[in-house]
């Protein structure tokens, strides 16, 4: 791996972004809307708002740069612009890196944005100290990102990149625990939702939210959530073949 | 003299059907080696199967020295593909600098580059709202930019005026000129006089080869595109004999 051919991916994959402002502004606007949508909807249930407000600020980055980045590699193949990388001396890892160096800084903005956005406007009260939400929002991000490039492999358009958000993030996200906590339900789906590497991510974001910290069993969520990724970015490394068909 | 492109016997299958059919050439420096054929004759995947980017079935393809594809290879070939392969949300100067950088070219390349292609004065016009010559020159930039040793051009004049297409062709000239090997493919036949060396692929094997004036020669007529349909046709009558 090359530093300096990291960071080149990066600038570029990041100059793309920049050209479309309203790509950045909805990933930096819609979740800002969408907590202040919940705070007035459960205005007499403010505990509710408080309990979700955390976990939901460091999901948001998983769904979105799974869309984005989908999107871009996606782009990437179809352009013809990967097929020229594969026949130039820049090494798979190179790529790869440079992609989760650039969402990685999108999302810690995004979250930084949303967080801030979170505690000092909509009164976000919670233990968890907002540095350490914008750490698990950047690893929920990198989660979001390595997906989202397994993915975009088996796409062939962009309306199929885009449909593998609700195929395969939204399940992910009612099965996390969020919207029902996963000792209360069915035991298929409890056994289900912990083969699933949002409920990780969803349990680390829990966890900080009531405990003010990760403790041990926090940590060992977060180590999951990376594993994944790793995991992920090795089988996306897999689909990116020099010579195909 | 060692040829800097040389495939031997090479057969591809693309699907189900032989893409290539056993193509055996050698493509030399200085020289501009057109690739001319029908559309589907398989011009694209011998041009694949030259910078390393297609799986083939048998064969070999050495590219200076190396197996195509290699390492050692890669950072001496300039490629584009008849899609340009270019980030249409940068500019020109960022697409040509990232693939410069990719090729490990100085910096100072860039400039050069773009002069070469005639397009300082577009530098920082974003690559969507080009015309399309503006977009093939800038793919032909990020190309050249490394000073290649081999460059790789998948029908970059398809869709421009005529014009334009003389340009490029002079500019091609003038890469052979400083010793590259350039090998540059086409479907229309009228551009063949531009050509050095000549090869005419149809359904995945050479039909002819030779230089402009050997083909001439061949075929008793002085117009190139009447050269290579007699010869096609002359294949197509021995095909429906044998």
């Amino acid at each position: 791996m090359s530093a300096p051919l990291v960071a080149a991916t990066a600038v570029r994959v990041l100059g793309q972004l920049r050209r479309d402002p309203r790509t950045i502004a909805l990933v930096f606007i819609v979740p800002c809307v969408l907590l202040a949508l919940l705070k007035y909807l459960f205005d007499e249930q403010p505990e509710t708002f408080d309990r979700i407000g955390v976990p939901l600020v460091g999901l948001f980055p998983l769904l979105q740069m799974f869309i984005v980045t989908s999107v871009t590699m996606l782009r990437e193949r179809t352009s013809g612009t990967l097929e020229r990388l594969m026949a130039s001396p820049l090494a798979k890892l190179d790529l790869l890196a440079g992609y989760g160096a650039a969402f990685a800084l999108l999302a810690t903005v995004q979250a930084t944005i949303v967080a801030t956005f979170a505690l000092a406007a909509l009164e976000l009260d919670t233990s968890a100290p907002a540095v350490a939400v914008i750490a698990l929002a950047a690893a929920n991000a990198l989660l979001g990102m390595s997906l989202g490039l397994l993915a975009s492999a088996f796409a062939r358009t962009e309306f199929q990149a885009v449909q593998f958000m609700p195929a395969f993030i939204l399940p992910q996200l009612l099965l996390c625990g969020l919207f029902v906590p996963r000792d209360r339900m069915l035991d298929a789906l409890e056994i289900l939702s912990g083969a699933l590497p949002a409920t990780y991510a969803y349990d680390a974001l829990e966890t900080l939210a009531s405990d003010g910290a990760l403790g041990d069993g926090g940590m060992l969520d977060l180590a999951v959530v990376l594993g994944v990724t790793t995991v992920a970015l090795v089988l996306a490394a897999s689909t990116l073949k020099r010579r195909t068909a | 003299m060692t040829a800097a492109i040389e495939t031997d016997d090479l057969h591809v299958v693309r699907g189900d059907r032989l893409a290539l059919r056993g193509i055996s050439l050698a493509i030399q420096a200085g020289r501009v080696t057109g690739l001319l054929g029908p559309s589907g004759s398989g011009k694209t995947t011998l041009l694949r199967a030259i910078v390393g980017v297609q799986v083939i079935e048998s064969g070999h393809v050495r590219v200076l020295g190396e197996p195509a594809g290699a390492a050692a290879v890669r950072d001496r070939l300039g490629y584009t593909t008849q899609a340009r392969g270019l980030y249409d949300d940068l500019t020109v100067s960022e697409n040509v600098r990232y693939f410069a950088q990719v090729f490990g070219a100085r910096a100072d390349r860039v400039a050069d580059a773009l002069e070469t292609v005639r397009l300082t004065d577009l530098a920082d016009r974003v690559v969507r709202t080009l015309s399309g010559g503006e977009q093939a020159r800038t793919s032909l930039a990020t190309a050249l930019v490394a000073r290649p040793a081999v460059l790789v051009l998948d029908e970059p004049t398809v869709g421009l005026d005529p014009l334009l297409r003389r340009d490029l062709w002079a500019t091609f000239r003038t890469l052979a000129d400083e010793g590259a090997a350039l090998v540059v493919s086409s479907h229309v036949m009228d551009e063949a006089a531009y050509c050095d060396d000549l090869v005419l692929l149809r359904d995945g094997a050479i039909l002819a080869r030779g230089a402009p004036d050997e083909l001439r020669a061949q075929t008793q007529t002085d117009d190139l595109a009447d050269a290579f349909l007699r010869l096609i046709e002359r294949d197509v009558r021995e095909g429906a004999r044998a």
